[in-house]
Protein backbone atom coordinates (compact mmCIF):
# COMPACT_ATOMS: atom_id res chain seq x y z
CA UNK A 1 0.00 0.00 0.00
CA UNK A 2 2.77 2.63 1.00
CA UNK A 3 3.87 1.98 -2.82
CA UNK A 4 0.40 3.04 -4.71
CA UNK A 5 0.97 5.88 -2.35
CA UNK A 6 4.71 6.96 -3.06
CA UNK A 7 3.32 7.06 -6.44
CA UNK A 8 0.65 9.32 -6.09
CA UNK A 9 3.48 11.92 -5.07
CA UNK A 10 5.66 11.76 -7.83
CA UNK A 11 2.62 11.39 -10.26
CA UNK A 12 1.33 14.10 -8.90
CA UNK A 13 4.71 16.67 -8.80
CA UNK A 14 5.04 15.43 -12.52
CA UNK A 15 1.32 16.49 -13.41
CA UNK A 16 1.30 19.62 -12.03
CA UNK A 17 4.67 20.20 -13.49
CA UNK A 18 3.31 19.61 -17.26
CA UNK A 19 -0.43 21.62 -16.43
CA UNK A 20 2.23 24.56 -15.07
CA UNK A 21 4.18 24.85 -18.11
CA UNK A 22 0.83 24.35 -20.26
CA UNK A 23 -0.10 27.82 -19.09
CA UNK A 24 2.77 29.54 -19.53
CA UNK A 25 4.43 30.02 -16.08
CA UNK A 26 8.20 28.72 -15.47
CA UNK A 27 8.80 26.51 -12.35
CA UNK A 28 10.94 28.40 -10.01
CA UNK A 29 14.67 27.43 -10.74
CA UNK A 30 15.37 24.73 -7.98
CA UNK A 31 18.38 26.34 -5.81
CA UNK A 32 21.88 24.25 -6.61
CA UNK A 33 24.91 24.53 -4.65
CA UNK A 34 27.50 25.71 -7.54
CA UNK A 35 30.26 24.69 -5.52
CA UNK A 36 33.56 23.85 -4.82
CA UNK A 37 33.97 20.61 -2.75
CA UNK A 38 37.18 18.60 -2.13
CA UNK A 39 38.75 16.13 0.12
CA UNK A 40 42.05 14.74 0.87
CA UNK A 41 43.51 11.79 3.26
CA UNK A 42 46.93 12.26 4.77
CA UNK A 43 48.69 10.42 7.69
CA UNK A 44 46.07 9.53 10.32
CA UNK A 45 42.85 10.99 8.66
CA UNK A 46 41.31 13.23 6.51
CA UNK A 47 40.23 16.56 5.45
CA UNK A 48 36.75 17.59 3.71
CA UNK A 49 36.47 21.21 2.62
CA UNK A 50 34.04 23.00 0.84
CA UNK A 51 32.88 26.98 0.14
CA UNK A 52 29.99 28.38 1.40
CA UNK A 53 27.92 29.74 -1.16
CA UNK A 54 24.26 28.54 -2.40
CA UNK A 55 22.90 30.07 -5.93
CA UNK A 56 19.31 30.43 -7.56
CA UNK A 57 20.34 30.65 -10.89
CA UNK A 58 22.34 33.77 -11.28
CA UNK A 59 21.55 34.93 -7.93
CA UNK A 60 23.49 34.15 -4.36
CA UNK A 61 20.97 32.87 -2.22
CA UNK A 62 22.81 31.77 0.54
CA UNK A 63 26.12 33.53 1.47
CA UNK A 64 26.87 31.50 4.33
CA UNK A 65 25.60 28.12 3.93
CA UNK A 66 26.81 24.64 5.46
CA UNK A 67 27.59 22.19 2.89
CA UNK A 68 29.22 19.50 5.27
CA UNK A 69 26.87 16.98 6.45
CA UNK A 70 27.06 15.25 9.06
CA UNK A 71 26.49 11.44 8.77
CA UNK A 72 27.50 9.42 11.52
CA UNK A 73 30.14 10.38 14.67
CA UNK A 74 33.16 9.36 12.73
CA UNK A 75 31.85 10.12 8.49
CA UNK A 76 31.13 13.60 7.21
CA UNK A 77 29.78 14.34 3.80
CA UNK A 78 30.22 17.44 1.19
CA UNK A 79 27.33 17.90 -1.13
CA UNK A 80 27.22 19.39 -4.44
CA UNK A 81 24.29 20.15 -6.71
CA UNK A 82 20.72 20.64 -5.99
CA UNK A 83 20.76 21.56 -2.07
CA UNK A 84 17.24 20.34 -0.92
CA UNK A 85 18.54 16.99 -3.12
CA UNK A 86 22.45 16.71 -0.95
CA UNK A 87 20.22 18.11 2.21
CA UNK A 88 17.19 15.10 2.00
CA UNK A 89 19.53 12.43 1.00
CA UNK A 90 22.39 12.98 3.58
CA UNK A 91 19.96 12.84 6.28
CA UNK A 92 18.42 9.59 5.08
CA UNK A 93 21.88 8.05 4.69
CA UNK A 94 22.15 8.95 7.99
CA UNK A 95 19.41 7.87 10.22
CA UNK A 96 19.73 4.74 8.23
CA UNK A 97 23.34 4.28 9.37
CA UNK A 98 22.51 5.06 12.41
CA UNK A 99 19.62 2.59 12.52
CA UNK A 100 22.15 -0.22 11.08
CA UNK A 101 25.32 0.53 13.39
CA UNK A 102 22.64 0.36 16.21
CA UNK A 103 21.33 -3.21 15.38
CA UNK A 104 24.97 -4.16 14.48
CA UNK A 105 26.55 -2.81 17.49
CA UNK A 106 29.54 -1.56 15.73
CA UNK A 107 30.30 1.98 14.61
CA UNK A 108 29.58 2.51 11.10
CA UNK A 109 32.02 1.89 8.11
CA UNK A 110 32.37 4.22 5.35
CA UNK A 111 32.00 1.49 2.84
CA UNK A 112 28.44 0.83 4.20
CA UNK A 113 27.76 4.98 4.06
CA UNK A 114 28.90 4.71 0.02
CA UNK A 115 26.85 1.80 -0.82
CA UNK A 116 23.45 3.21 0.56
CA UNK A 117 24.16 6.02 -0.98
CA UNK A 118 25.04 4.20 -4.53
CA UNK A 119 22.53 1.89 -4.35
CA UNK A 120 19.82 4.67 -3.46
CA UNK A 121 21.28 7.38 -6.73
CA UNK A 122 20.88 4.78 -9.06
CA UNK A 123 17.65 3.76 -8.26
CA UNK A 124 16.64 6.98 -9.27
CA UNK A 125 18.51 7.54 -12.41
CA UNK A 126 20.24 10.33 -12.26
CA UNK A 127 17.09 12.56 -10.66
CA UNK A 128 18.45 13.27 -7.37
CA UNK A 129 20.55 15.69 -8.52
CA UNK A 130 23.27 15.06 -5.31
CA UNK A 131 27.40 15.21 -6.15
CA UNK A 132 28.58 14.06 -2.86
CA UNK A 133 32.24 13.36 -1.14
CA UNK A 134 31.99 10.71 1.75
CA UNK A 135 34.61 10.79 4.07
CA UNK A 136 35.46 9.04 7.17
CA UNK A 137 37.41 7.01 9.33
CA UNK A 138 36.69 3.66 11.02
CA UNK A 139 37.93 0.75 12.07
CA UNK A 140 40.19 -0.03 8.93
CA UNK A 141 41.42 3.45 8.47
CA UNK A 142 40.45 6.87 6.40
CA UNK A 143 38.41 6.18 3.54
CA UNK A 144 37.45 8.74 0.63
CA UNK A 145 34.66 8.48 -1.90
CA UNK A 146 32.74 10.67 -4.47
CA UNK A 147 29.29 9.64 -5.30
CA UNK A 148 27.79 11.20 -8.84
CA UNK A 149 24.02 11.95 -8.92
CA UNK A 150 23.70 8.62 -11.36
CA UNK A 151 25.36 6.42 -8.99
CA UNK A 152 29.02 5.55 -9.67
CA UNK A 153 31.16 6.30 -6.90
CA UNK A 154 35.11 6.25 -6.78
CA UNK A 155 37.49 5.67 -3.79
CA UNK A 156 40.60 7.66 -4.02
CA UNK A 157 42.87 9.95 -2.03
CA UNK A 158 41.91 13.21 -3.39
CA UNK A 159 38.21 14.01 -5.12
CA UNK A 160 36.78 17.02 -6.17
CA UNK A 161 33.31 17.88 -7.15
CA UNK A 162 31.11 20.49 -7.98
CA UNK A 163 31.69 23.63 -10.52
CA UNK A 164 34.99 24.41 -8.82
CA UNK A 165 36.48 21.16 -9.20
CA UNK A 166 38.69 21.63 -11.79
CA UNK A 167 40.31 24.93 -10.20
CA UNK A 168 40.42 22.31 -6.67
CA UNK A 169 42.37 19.07 -8.87
CA UNK A 170 44.21 21.84 -10.07
CA UNK A 171 45.95 22.35 -6.87
CA UNK A 172 45.48 19.19 -5.59
CA UNK A 173 47.54 17.33 -8.69
CA UNK A 174 50.39 20.16 -7.86
CA UNK A 175 50.55 19.62 -4.43
CA UNK A 176 49.45 16.29 -3.39
CA UNK A 177 51.45 13.64 -1.04
CA UNK A 178 51.25 10.70 0.12
CA UNK A 179 51.09 10.80 4.20
CA UNK A 180 50.91 14.40 5.20
CA UNK A 181 50.61 16.36 8.08
CA UNK A 182 47.62 17.30 9.62
CA UNK A 183 48.62 21.11 8.76
CA UNK A 184 49.88 20.49 5.49
CA UNK A 185 46.57 18.86 4.80
CA UNK A 186 44.49 21.74 5.97
CA UNK A 187 46.44 24.19 4.20
CA UNK A 188 46.34 22.09 0.95
CA UNK A 189 42.71 22.03 1.28
CA UNK A 190 41.73 25.69 2.06
CA UNK A 191 43.93 26.52 -1.14
CA UNK A 192 42.21 23.96 -3.57
CA UNK A 193 38.86 25.77 -2.31
CA UNK A 194 40.07 29.19 -2.28
CA UNK A 195 40.76 28.35 -5.85
CA UNK A 196 37.34 27.16 -6.40
CA UNK A 197 36.29 30.28 -4.98
CA UNK A 198 37.94 32.78 -6.83
CA UNK A 199 37.93 31.28 -10.25
CA UNK A 200 34.75 30.07 -10.19
CA UNK A 201 31.45 32.33 -10.14
CA UNK A 202 29.21 29.33 -8.71
CA UNK A 203 31.20 29.12 -5.77
CA UNK A 204 32.03 32.14 -3.18
CA UNK A 205 32.10 32.99 0.71
CA UNK A 206 33.98 31.18 3.10
CA UNK A 207 35.88 27.87 3.52
CA UNK A 208 34.53 25.22 5.37
CA UNK A 209 36.99 22.51 7.34
CA UNK A 210 36.33 19.32 8.52
CA UNK A 211 39.21 17.45 9.63
CA UNK A 212 38.22 13.79 10.77
CA UNK A 213 40.67 11.42 12.35
CA UNK A 214 40.31 8.55 14.83
CA UNK A 215 38.21 9.33 17.53
CA UNK A 216 38.10 13.39 16.84
CA UNK A 217 36.09 15.39 14.46
CA UNK A 218 37.42 19.16 14.19
CA UNK A 219 34.58 21.00 12.54
CA UNK A 220 35.91 24.35 11.46
CA UNK A 221 33.33 26.20 10.21
CA UNK A 222 34.55 29.08 9.08
CA UNK A 223 37.87 28.25 9.07
CA UNK A 224 38.71 30.89 6.38
CA UNK A 225 36.52 34.17 5.88
CA UNK A 226 38.14 34.63 1.96
CA UNK A 227 35.32 36.93 1.41
CA UNK A 228 34.98 39.42 4.27
CA UNK A 229 32.27 42.02 3.56
CA UNK A 230 33.72 45.70 3.62
CA UNK A 231 33.46 48.35 6.10
CA UNK A 232 32.17 51.47 5.69
CA UNK A 233 34.99 54.26 5.99
CA UNK A 234 32.76 57.29 6.42
CA UNK A 235 30.09 58.07 8.40
CA UNK A 236 26.85 60.34 6.71
CA UNK A 237 24.77 61.11 10.09
CA UNK A 238 24.35 64.46 10.94
CA UNK A 239 25.56 65.13 14.38
CA UNK A 240 23.02 66.25 17.46
CA UNK A 241 22.81 70.13 17.05
CA UNK A 242 23.63 70.03 13.60
CA UNK A 243 20.79 72.00 12.87
CA UNK A 244 19.49 75.58 14.55
CA UNK A 245 16.73 75.30 16.81
CA UNK A 246 14.76 78.80 15.87
CA UNK A 247 11.27 78.11 18.20
CA UNK A 248 9.85 75.93 20.39
CA UNK A 249 6.08 75.77 21.23
CA UNK A 250 4.39 73.01 22.87
CA UNK A 251 0.81 72.05 22.79
CA UNK A 252 -0.79 70.10 25.61
CA UNK A 253 -3.34 67.49 24.55
CA UNK A 254 -6.52 67.03 26.90
CA UNK A 255 -7.30 63.53 26.68
CA UNK A 256 -9.99 61.96 28.68
CA UNK A 257 -10.81 58.34 30.09
CA UNK A 258 -13.62 56.90 28.06
CA UNK A 259 -14.15 53.15 28.98
CA UNK A 260 -11.56 51.35 31.04
CA UNK A 261 -11.69 47.24 30.87
CA UNK A 262 -9.35 45.27 32.94
CA UNK A 263 -8.05 41.92 31.77
CA UNK A 264 -7.49 39.08 34.30
CA UNK A 265 -4.31 37.32 33.06
CA UNK A 266 -4.09 33.69 34.14
CA UNK A 267 -0.72 33.09 35.20
CA UNK A 268 -1.10 29.62 37.10
CA UNK B 1 -16.94 -16.77 5.52
CA UNK B 2 -13.63 -19.54 5.63
CA UNK B 3 -10.61 -17.21 6.32
CA UNK B 4 -8.31 -18.12 3.65
CA UNK B 5 -10.64 -16.65 1.40
CA UNK B 6 -10.52 -13.28 2.86
CA UNK B 7 -8.52 -10.76 0.89
CA UNK B 8 -5.13 -9.80 2.01
CA UNK B 9 -5.22 -5.64 0.58
CA UNK B 10 -7.95 -3.41 -0.46
CA UNK B 11 -7.88 -1.11 -2.69
CA UNK B 12 -7.60 2.49 -1.58
CA UNK B 13 -9.79 5.00 -3.31
CA UNK B 14 -8.23 7.33 -5.93
CA UNK B 15 -8.75 4.45 -8.52
CA UNK B 16 -10.57 6.24 -11.54
CA UNK B 17 -12.26 10.07 -11.77
CA UNK B 18 -13.37 11.47 -8.31
CA UNK B 19 -16.24 13.11 -8.87
CA UNK B 20 -16.91 15.98 -6.01
CA UNK B 21 -19.92 17.89 -5.51
CA UNK B 22 -22.52 18.93 -9.17
CA UNK B 23 -20.78 15.87 -10.20
CA UNK B 24 -17.71 17.64 -11.57
CA UNK B 25 -14.24 16.42 -11.30
CA UNK B 26 -12.64 17.60 -7.80
CA UNK B 27 -10.03 19.05 -9.23
CA UNK B 28 -8.73 20.21 -5.51
CA UNK B 29 -8.49 16.91 -3.75
CA UNK B 30 -7.58 14.92 -6.80
CA UNK B 31 -5.39 17.07 -8.62
CA UNK B 32 -5.66 17.60 -12.24
CA UNK B 33 -6.88 14.97 -14.75
CA UNK B 34 -6.40 13.46 -18.09
CA UNK B 35 -7.06 10.31 -19.64
CA UNK B 36 -3.27 10.46 -21.05
CA UNK B 37 -2.08 10.15 -17.33
CA UNK B 38 -4.22 7.09 -16.32
CA UNK B 39 -2.52 5.25 -19.43
CA UNK B 40 0.48 6.72 -20.11
CA UNK B 41 3.56 7.03 -17.42
CA UNK B 42 3.56 10.49 -16.71
CA UNK B 43 7.20 9.94 -15.24
CA UNK B 44 10.36 8.25 -16.25
CA UNK B 45 10.25 6.59 -13.13
CA UNK B 46 6.86 6.23 -12.71
CA UNK B 47 6.80 2.41 -13.31
CA UNK B 48 10.27 1.59 -12.26
CA UNK B 49 9.41 2.74 -8.99
CA UNK B 50 5.85 1.31 -8.81
CA UNK B 51 7.44 -2.15 -9.15
CA UNK B 52 10.68 -1.80 -7.48
CA UNK B 53 9.63 -3.70 -4.11
CA UNK B 54 8.30 -6.25 -6.34
CA UNK B 55 11.48 -6.99 -8.09
CA UNK B 56 13.66 -6.50 -5.33
CA UNK B 57 11.16 -9.21 -3.79
CA UNK B 58 11.82 -11.46 -6.91
CA UNK B 59 15.30 -10.82 -7.11
CA UNK B 60 15.96 -12.10 -3.57
CA UNK B 61 14.01 -14.88 -3.23
CA UNK B 62 15.71 -16.12 -6.78
CA UNK B 63 18.70 -15.29 -4.99
CA UNK B 64 17.87 -17.44 -2.02
CA UNK B 65 16.60 -20.42 -3.94
CA UNK B 66 19.74 -20.68 -5.54
CA UNK B 67 21.78 -20.48 -2.65
CA UNK B 68 19.60 -22.42 -0.15
CA UNK B 69 17.35 -24.26 -2.26
CA UNK B 70 13.47 -23.90 -2.81
CA UNK B 71 12.19 -24.23 0.89
CA UNK B 72 14.52 -21.37 1.88
CA UNK B 73 11.54 -19.00 0.07
CA UNK B 74 9.08 -21.02 0.42
CA UNK B 75 8.64 -20.62 4.16
CA UNK B 76 9.43 -16.90 4.01
CA UNK B 77 6.91 -16.55 1.68
CA UNK B 78 4.52 -18.37 3.70
CA UNK B 79 5.41 -16.36 6.74
CA UNK B 80 5.19 -12.99 4.86
CA UNK B 81 1.27 -14.07 3.92
CA UNK B 82 0.57 -15.10 7.78
CA UNK B 83 2.17 -11.62 8.31
CA UNK B 84 0.11 -9.37 6.40
CA UNK B 85 -3.38 -10.84 7.59
CA UNK B 86 -2.92 -9.02 11.33
CA UNK B 87 -4.32 -6.30 10.65
CA UNK B 88 -7.42 -3.53 11.39
CA UNK B 89 -10.47 -3.08 9.47
CA UNK B 90 -9.71 -1.86 5.88
CA UNK B 91 -10.43 1.70 6.39
CA UNK B 92 -8.39 1.85 9.67
CA UNK B 93 -4.51 2.16 9.68
CA UNK B 94 -2.75 -1.12 10.70
CA UNK B 95 0.43 -0.91 12.03
CA UNK B 96 1.86 -3.67 9.61
CA UNK B 97 4.32 -4.24 12.93
CA UNK B 98 4.85 -8.27 12.23
CA UNK B 99 5.23 -7.76 8.44
CA UNK B 100 7.41 -5.06 8.24
CA UNK B 101 9.94 -6.62 10.88
CA UNK B 102 9.90 -9.61 8.61
CA UNK B 103 10.96 -7.90 5.66
CA UNK B 104 13.69 -5.42 7.52
CA UNK B 105 11.57 -2.44 6.55
CA UNK B 106 12.31 -1.48 10.65
CA UNK B 107 15.50 -0.85 9.87
CA UNK B 108 15.15 2.00 7.31
CA UNK B 109 13.70 4.95 6.55
CA UNK B 110 12.63 5.90 3.50
CA UNK B 111 11.03 8.59 1.44
CA UNK B 112 7.32 6.39 2.26
CA UNK B 113 8.09 7.13 5.66
CA UNK B 114 8.85 11.11 5.41
CA UNK B 115 6.63 11.88 2.42
CA UNK B 116 2.69 11.54 1.99
CA UNK B 117 2.55 9.60 5.26
CA UNK B 118 -0.87 7.53 5.11
CA UNK B 119 -1.52 8.27 8.39
CA UNK B 120 -2.33 11.98 7.72
CA UNK B 121 -4.09 11.68 4.45
CA UNK B 122 -7.38 13.35 4.37
CA UNK B 123 -9.13 11.31 2.81
CA UNK B 124 -10.48 7.90 4.16
CA UNK B 125 -12.41 4.93 1.90
CA UNK B 126 -15.95 4.13 2.50
CA UNK B 127 -16.02 1.79 5.46
CA UNK B 128 -19.15 -0.07 4.41
CA UNK B 129 -17.71 -0.73 0.97
CA UNK B 130 -13.87 -1.64 1.85
CA UNK B 131 -15.13 -4.64 4.29
CA UNK B 132 -17.52 -5.72 1.55
CA UNK B 133 -14.54 -6.29 -0.44
CA UNK B 134 -12.08 -7.80 1.89
CA UNK B 135 -15.25 -10.37 3.16
CA UNK B 136 -15.11 -11.47 -0.91
CA UNK B 137 -18.83 -10.30 -1.08
CA UNK B 138 -18.54 -7.30 -3.65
Amino acid sequence: MTQTFLNAVFLENAVLEAEVTKLGCNIPAARKTGTTICGVVFKDGLVLGADTRATEGMIVADKNCSKIHYISPNIYCCGAGTAADTEMTTQIISSNLELHSLSTSRMPRVATANRMLKQMLFRYQGHIGAALVLGGVDCNGPHLYSIYPHGSTDKLPYVTMGSGSLAAMAVFEDRYKQDMEEEDAKRLVRDAIAAGIFNDLGSGSNIDLCVITKGRVDYLRPHDMANKKGVRTGNYKYKQGTTGVLTKSVIKLDLEVVEETVQTMDTS
Amino acid sequence: MPLSQLKDSVPVTGMGPQVGAYGVQDTLRSGFSSVKNELLPSHVLELSEKNFQLNQDKMNFSTLRNIQGLHAPLKLQMEYRAARQIQRLPFLQSSHLALDTLKGNDESISFEDILNDPAQSEMMGEPHIMVEYKLGMM
